[in-house]
């Protein structure tokens, strides 16, 4: 399979990449990983006329401490933040669900910047960043913005970040010891989550996230609130699906995917609190 | 667009369009075959080649994304004078392969994996291989060939 014809223009910073897309417009796109992109050109479900590579901005591949975060550059890949000392000390919930995304192959060439730029519901950094509270720096042409997780995602495939802007910087709150488990079910190795479930908890704080169970990642803050009032973990994950709208596919129906995040967030915040 | 990437050791510079995908600019352009396409849906892993030292599925990326980078291929494995290399011993002398046709996906991958964990348990094996199918489904000697691959090194 072969993508459309288009043209190729590589990025030398972050700013040209702006300037660049710019002067493209509408038919233009980043390419940073290419491992979300790159399957929907070859099957025709993505055209681009222009793609303008972002996927050398070497300046945006990093982990560093930020104080009461930790900061991740847009393109560093998967297999860095899997195998980052740094996040596995701060904040090991996302070093180990990275850990889970594709297979080898593909942790060494996507980015945690096209994952959440994707905005793709299934995909596991989405909603592990959102349970962590995560506040995403966007660049455009007027300059840097910061978008809190929760108001990011808006529905499949789509975001609040403007086509013109740059994903730079993922900023994740340490975890500060907090209790954490990661519960990913499919059927086959290597496969996307037929749901996921991506959890922490301090005492009575708790932060809960669900992959593949609507339009967007979803926050479960029916679960949060459950044990911030003093709920078991078995009666808090009752309410898993509260706030979900999952959809039926060839995989699982609606009801399926609610009974799942019902056990997968049992099991997490079993983990998660012990 | 003209690039020039370097496949196992030698330089090689071509016109290639943008769209080219890296495993067929292997196949196609460079004339090394040895790179197979199972699915090219980035599902079988039958095209890993080495970019850069790492393990990537070719037919995922851009000839144009490599652009400046080194590969490694299959070809690229065995030394000049023909000896084989430890991963490729390990899988003749294990029955490694059956048809065969996974084979150099399996090598590239498994070495990759060997460099970022050279002892690894069976299970690491098993997971660190969870992007390359055999249909062949020879997987048992597969993973015996690793292991024996990495004890070989240590
Ligand atoms: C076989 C296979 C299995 C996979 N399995 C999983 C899985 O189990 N779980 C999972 O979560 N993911 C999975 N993925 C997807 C993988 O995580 C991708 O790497 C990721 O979704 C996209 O990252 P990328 O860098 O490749 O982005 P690209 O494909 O390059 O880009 C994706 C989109 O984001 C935009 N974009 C990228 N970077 C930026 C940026 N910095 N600023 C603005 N826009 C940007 C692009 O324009 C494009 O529209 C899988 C992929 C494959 C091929
Ligand atoms: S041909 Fe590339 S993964 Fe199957
Ligand atoms: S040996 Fe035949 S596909 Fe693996």
């Amino acid at each position: 399979m072969i993508p459309a014809a288009f043209d190729y223009v590589r990025a030398e910073s972050a700013e040209e990449a702006i300037s660049l897309i710019g002067q493209h417009g509408d038919e233009a796109k980043f390419i940073a990983g290419g491992h979300s992109l790159l399957p929907m050109m070859k099957l025709r479900l993505a055209q681009p006329s222009v793609l303008i590579d972002i996927g050398r901005l070497s300046d945006l591949s990093y982990i560093r401490d930020g104080g009461d975060h930790i900061a991740i550059g847009a393109m560093t890949r998967h297999m860095d933040v899997e195998t980052s000392d740094l996040l596995e000390q701060h904040v090991p919930l996302l070093a180990h669900a990275a850990g889970h995304v594709g297979d080898p192959q593909v942790r060494h060439r996507g980015t945690i910047g096209g994952s959440i730029a994707h905005a793709d519901p299934a995909s596991d950094l989405p909603a592990t960043t959102l349970a962590l509270g995560a506040t995403y720096i966007a660049q455009g042409p007027n300059g840097t913005r910061e978008i809190a997780a929760s108001d990011f995602y808006q529905t499949f495939f789509e975001s609040a970040l403007n086509a013109d802007e740059v994903l730079t910087e993922i900023r994740v709150p340490k975890m500060n010891g907090a209790g954490w488990s990661f519960q990913k079910f499919n059927r086959r190795a290597q496969d996307w989550a037929i749901v996921g479930v991506a959890a922490w908890r301090n005492g009575d704080q708790a932060g809960v996230g669900l992959v593949n169970m609507g339009a967007t990642p979803v926050l479960a803050t029916s679960v949060a609130a459950a044990i911030a009032g003093g709920a078991s973990v078995a009666e808090a994950a009752e309410q898993a699906a509260a706030d979900a709208d999952p959809q039926a596919d060839l995989n699982a129906s609606v009801e399926y995917r609610q009974h799942l995040a019902r056990v997968l967030t049992r099991r997490a915040l079993e983990t998660a609190s012990a | 667009m003209e690039i020039t990437v370097t496949v196992n050791g030698t330089p090689q510079t071509h016109d290639v369009e943008p769209r080219l995908l890296l495993v067929q600019y292997i196949r196609e352009v460079v004339g090394l075959t040895g790179t197979n396409i199972g699915c090219d849906t980035s599902s079988c892993g039958a095209c890993s080649l080495h970019l850069n030292g790492e393990a990537v599925k070719s037919c995922t990326v851009l000839a144009v994304q490599a652009d400046g980078q080194d590969i490694r291929t299959i070809e690229g494995m065995a030394a000049a004078d023909g000896t084989l290399h430890p991963m490729q011993q390990a899988f003749m002398e294990n029955h490694g392969l059956q048809c065969g046709y996974c084979t150099p996906g399996m090598v590239m991958a498994a070495t990759s994996l060997l460099q970022e964990n050279p002892n690894p348990t069976e299970e690491d094996v098993r997971l660190g291989l969870e992007g390359n199918l055999c249909r062949c489904t020879g997987y048992h000697n597969i993973v015996k060939s690793v292991l024996a691959a990495a004890s070989a090194n240590a």
